[in-house]
């Protein structure tokens, strides 16, 4: 019981640090006393009230919130399939997401329409994949909807190809490469103000459902036996989870490795007991992320895209996890 | 308190079994005893409202089993499958505790008299020393009786239980056998599956031959479980022997070839 205590406090303790770190450090450094001048309304010079609530402020939440929006997104779809290799886009929303997005930049539409039709690509695909998924009948219903998953993501994956191949080689390519890569450089506190709301419908379901959820690990038999209408809850996972993907997609671009290293992590140190899994892989996803775009933008001159950090840290990560976590997950 | 009538079951689009009928009453123990593909699985999962059936009519406690919702039938029913492994690394409390679910609203979280009614379970089975273990990591045997622990924590009135004593060694077969009888002392009626007819006759008040898509026999273990309805069933050539003391133990003849 202390061990789990201590990871809820060592987590928030550490994530606390880095958020002053990420003021402290890059272009133009904000000491933890002029943030904290800022926030509760002191005079401090324009320059760094701009850097806090215009630049940095806006790219530290979103940091924030895709981390925490990508892990609990994976911790529910871990727990729900069974499975601890499972990023919250199995279902295809990252890949919807990269469609929606790459046909506006296609279309030339602008960077709002590129943040809504990447939202609105995420769940059609997720939808798809699960109107398709749950009408094989006689299979197993989550095999189905893994199944559909990939079939449905190579075939979006083509029409990804299809645009890119199509698309101006000096203008539009350079776009889409660039937000398939991923990037919280130019996230706008209007950005964030749009893909908050969404991500909290998703996330407060899964807050509220957060003992029953620990039944759909078990065989679909037993946890039907036990009083659970799995397909209900199941959709409602699904659809909670998708949403918080999609929002998160939608303002950072794809981010791979964070719903899937981090419910892993957060597991080892809690136990799989949904209810305190979450708020620990919420606020373990939230400080990844923000030292990973912390890094991006301190490292080199040029940004480092994060979704070539996170894989760079999050494989070997992964694999040293792998080889700690026995034979239990 | 479980009533079936005509019942035909399988799978969507294949009948395997009918004409199955059998009543149930209250501190009753059942045993189905059938050959490997037989139908007793499906036959349970149809009682539970797991499989859809294919005709006929089940009741518990007098009410029509599709009237049922999902946590009624838990309320009045709980299941024991056939062990698996595969779980998450759940504590054995936490998984007895899941045994609550259609006690509880679908917010909430295990409240005091859950834990109590966990702890009872896991005490009646004498397990309580493992509850802080992970389920992941407890024998077999164990595991078995955590699955049990956790139907009992569904206080039910009937307690379905498919081969409890496969993969069992002898000294927790005999356990787990110990444990039915006594449940059904305390007045749960008790549905199991085996494959041994010993077991029938020995904490069984009635046995129901499962084979050929059919109910083949129904009645007191002595009466029905006999070296023909063995052969028929099995395939093989089969002696029963009474012992002292009105029991029965079957003793099967192996072909020796010359």
């Amino acid at each position: 019981m202390n061990s789990r205590a201590a990871s809820y406090w060592v987590s928030g303790l550490a994530l606390l640090g880095l958020v002053a770190l990420a003021f402290a450090v890059g272009r133009y450094p904000v000491s933890p006393s002029e943030l904290l001048a800022v926030l509760s309304g002191q005079p401090v010079t324009a320059n760094v009230e701009t850097v806090v609530l215009q630049v940095r402020g806006p790219r530290v939440l979103s940091a924030l919130l895709v981390g925490a929006a990508l892990a609990a997104a994976g911790t529910a779809y871990q727990g729900m399939f069974r499975n601890p290799l499972v990023s919250p886009d199995i279902l295809g929303v990252s890949t919807g997401a990269a469609l929606g997005a790459v046909l506006a930049i296609f279309l030339s539409l602008g960077i709002l329409w590129t943040q809504l039709f990447a939202f609105l690509g995420g769940l059609a695909a997720v939808g798809l994949v699960y109107g398709v998924g749950s009408r094989l009948r006689g299979h197993d219903p989550l095999l189905a909807l893994v199944l559909t998953g990939v079939v449905i993501g190579t075939l979006l994956g083509s029409a990804i190809a299809l645009l890119k191949y199509l698309a101006d080689p000096y203008n539009q390519l350079p776009a889409i490469t660039f937000w398939l890569l991923g990037s919280l450089a130019a996230v706008s506190p209007g950005d964030l103000a749009a893909a908050a709301p969404f991500a909290l419908v998703g996330l407060v379901p899964l807050l509220l459902l957060r003992w029953r959820m620990n039944l759909l690990a078990l065989p679909d038999d037993e946890a039907r036996a036990l009083g659970v209408d799995t397909r209900k809850l199941r959709t409602l996972v699904i659809a909670c989870a998708t949403l918080m993907t999609a929002s998160a997609v939608a303002i950072s671009g794809i981010i791979g490795w964070v719903g899937l290293l981090i419910p892993h992590a957060a597991r080892l140190l809690v136990g799989p007991d949904f209810g305190r899994l979450l708020p620990l892989a919420m606020l373990m996803g939230a400080g990844f992320m923000l030292a990973v775009d912390t890094l991006c933008r301190t490292l080199a001159t040029i940004e480092i895209p994060p979704g070539v950090l996170t894989a760079l840290i999050g494989t070997p990560f992964f694999l040293w996890l792998f080889a700690l976590s026995r034979r239990s997950w | 308190m479980l009533e079936v009538r005509g019942l035909a079951f399988g799978f969507p689009g294949r009948t395997i079994g009918r004409d199955v009928s059998f009543a149930l009453a209250a501190g009753e123990v059942l045993c189905v005893l059938g050959p490997n593909g037989g139908g007793k699985t499906t036959l349970f999962r149809t009682v539970l409202g797991l499989l859809e059936s294919h005709g006929g009519a089940i009741a518990l406690q007098g009410e029509a089993l599709q009237e049922l919702s999902r946590p009624e039938i838990a309320r009045r029913v709980g299941y024991v499958p056939q062990g698996h492994t595969g779980y998450f690394a759940f504590t054995v409390r936490e998984f007895v505790l899941m045994g609550r679910t259609a006690h509880l609203g679908a917010f909430a979280s295990p409240g005091k008299r859950d834990i109590e009614v966990a702890s009872r379970a896991l005490d009646s089975l004498g397990i309580a020393p493992l509850a802080d273990k992970p389920v992941t990591e407890i024998s077999g045997g164990e595991r078995q009786l955590a699955l049990v622990a956790r139907a009992l924590a569904q206080e039910p009135r009937l307690l379905v239980l498919d081969e409890p004593t496969a993969s069992l060694d002898f000294g927790n077969q005999v356990r787990v056998l110990e444990r039915i009888a006594s449940l059904a002392r305390s007045g749960i009626a008790i549905l199991f599956a085996s494959h041994e007819p010993d077991h029938a006759f020995l904490c069984a008040h009635r046995a129901l031959l499962l084979g050929e898509g059919r109910a083949l026999e129904l009645g007191a273990p002595r009466d029905v479980i006999r070296a023909d309805t063995l052969e028929r069933m099995y395939g093989v050539s089969v002696q029963v022997l009474p012992l002292p003391g009105g029991l029965h133990t079957c003793l099967p003849s192996i072909r020796r070839s010359t």
